[in-house]
């Protein structure tokens, strides 16, 4: 299988950089995978679960938000934060949840429905968690 | 003239100075490696960040609806200087040379008559700012209780900064830092953060590719561009504190020189001292002996 460049970069490090076979990528419209030779496309990524796939292993990273660009250079998705799901702090994650869920009653208008939004996004990455948390 | 005792302290005091500055600086230069490798880390987003948006920008910028952080307001009346310093002195010039650009540019620009306010950010630069324009300080912010700069950090300053902007409160804001080249040497910087200015994508070698967008383009761009100013205020404040540890290194280690010359002088001088008086003593023995 022909593999391409992918670089996943957070403000703070380089998370991940290297040769893979795809990436699934949790776009604003809806998940997409990415394989070598796909079409050059910038999307906006929501905050949700990216899979890593190299030979045949699947390494998951939490992305909350931001951007990915595929070019003939390779894939690079510049990710507002990006934590390995290993790396993360659940009951930190739960807490965060809490607290966006109170500070929602103080906004109104078009924020509240992107707070909403944004909300609904953590509370499927903290779902998807915990039921595949099992295996 | 001071005795031998009194010099003896003297020379004590300079030694534990001496003591204290050597320890600072390697503090200082563990530190710095480490701040420098956090500007290093937080380069390739910003890179990327930076490609992706003048692509863009190219595109959208000469349309009308262009969004106003990129386009900018139409008029340059009101100025923002966001001025990033450090928390601490001890630093050599650091601080003075950021703050030293940053009066340059609001004299010049008020000599202009522009109107200019000031977003300071850490304390020695609102300390010096504040004795020549305290009316203009609209907001001083201090990362005093920060231990490691974070993400957040910057994106708190941009909120305030846009919050500010979609105000009407100024048409052009620029950034203020020193860019860290080395440990000896670091460039006060002023960047211009709002409106954007966009390098013409023209530079880069092949055909511009031409992409999907996933929404739309337009959509992409409202959203990228706060997230940018937030990642521009990050790399600066990621490049001012290499910048201070280096300064605060070089400044360090300039000390601790300075005090071994002044050690060798004042133990020069006191030997001297010292042996003048066994000199003299041996002189009134003699003398005495001799008139006996």
């Amino acid at each position: 299988m022909t593999t391409f460049h992918f670089d996943l970069v957070s403000p703070e490090k380089l998370a991940f950089s290297g040769e893979v076979d795809q990436v699934d990528v949790p776009g604003v419209e809806g998940d997409f995978g990415v394989l070598a030779g796909h079409a050059p496309v910038v999307a906006a990524v929501r905050p949700g679960i990216l899979t890593i796939i190299t030979a045949g292993k699947r390494e998951k990273v939490i992305v909350l938000g931001g951007l990915a660009e595929m070019s003939d250079k390779g894939l690079t998705v510049l990710a507002d934060v990006a934590t390995a799901i290993a790396d993360l702090d659940r009951t930190k994650f739960s807490e965060t949840i809490k607290g966006m869920e109170e500070k929602l009653a103080e906004k109104e208008g078009s924020e509240l429905d992107n707070a909403i939004e944004r909300l609904d996004h953590f509370k499927s990455i903290e779902n998807e968690l915990n039921t595949t948390a099992m295996h | 003239m001071a005795s031998l005792k009194d010099m003896r302290v003297r020379i004590a005091s300079t030694k534990a100075t001496q003591k204290i500055t050597k320890a600072m600086q390697m503090v200082a230069a563990s530190k710095l490696r480490r701040a420098q490798n956090a500007a290093e880390a937080a380069r390739p987003y910003a890179e990327k960040m930076d490609a992706v948006i003048s692509n863009i920008a190219a595109a959208a910028s000469a349309s009308p609806g262009a969004p106003p952080l990129l386009a900018g307001t139409g008029k340059d009346q009101v100025h923002l200087l966001l001025v990033c310093t450090g928390e601490r002195g001890l630093s050599g010039a650091f601080n003075s040379a950021i703050v030293r650009l940053a009066r340059e540019r609001a004299n010049s620009l008020i000599a202009q008559g522009k109107e200019v306010k000031f977003f300071c950010v850490g304390r020695k630069g609102y300390e010096q700012l504040r004795r020549n324009f305290d009316r203009q300080i609209v907001e001083h912010l201090e990362l005093r209780s920060v231990r490691q700069l974070g993400f957040v950090n910057a994106e708190d300053i941009a909120t305030k900064v846009l919050a500010r902007f979609d105000a009407g409160e100024f048409d052009v804001c620029t950034l203020f830092y020193s860019r860290f080249q080395s440990v000896i040497s670091q460039i006060p910087t002023a960047q211009q953060v709002i409106p954007l200015e966009v390098a013409t994508p023209t530079a880069h070698a092949g055909p511009a590719t031409s992409y999907d967008y996933e929404p739309e383009e337009d959509e992409i761009l409202t959203g990228l561009l706060p997230r940018n100013l937030a990642v521009q205020i990050f790399r600066a404040l990621l490049e001012n504190n290499a910048s201070f540890y280096g300064a605060q290194m070089s400044a360090m280690d300039n000390a601790t020189r300075n005090a071994g010359e002044m050690i060798r002088k004042q133990t020069l001088i006191y030997n001297r001292t010292r042996q003048a008086m066994i000199t003299k003593e041996l002189i009134e023995i003699i003398s005495g002996a001799e008139a006996v």
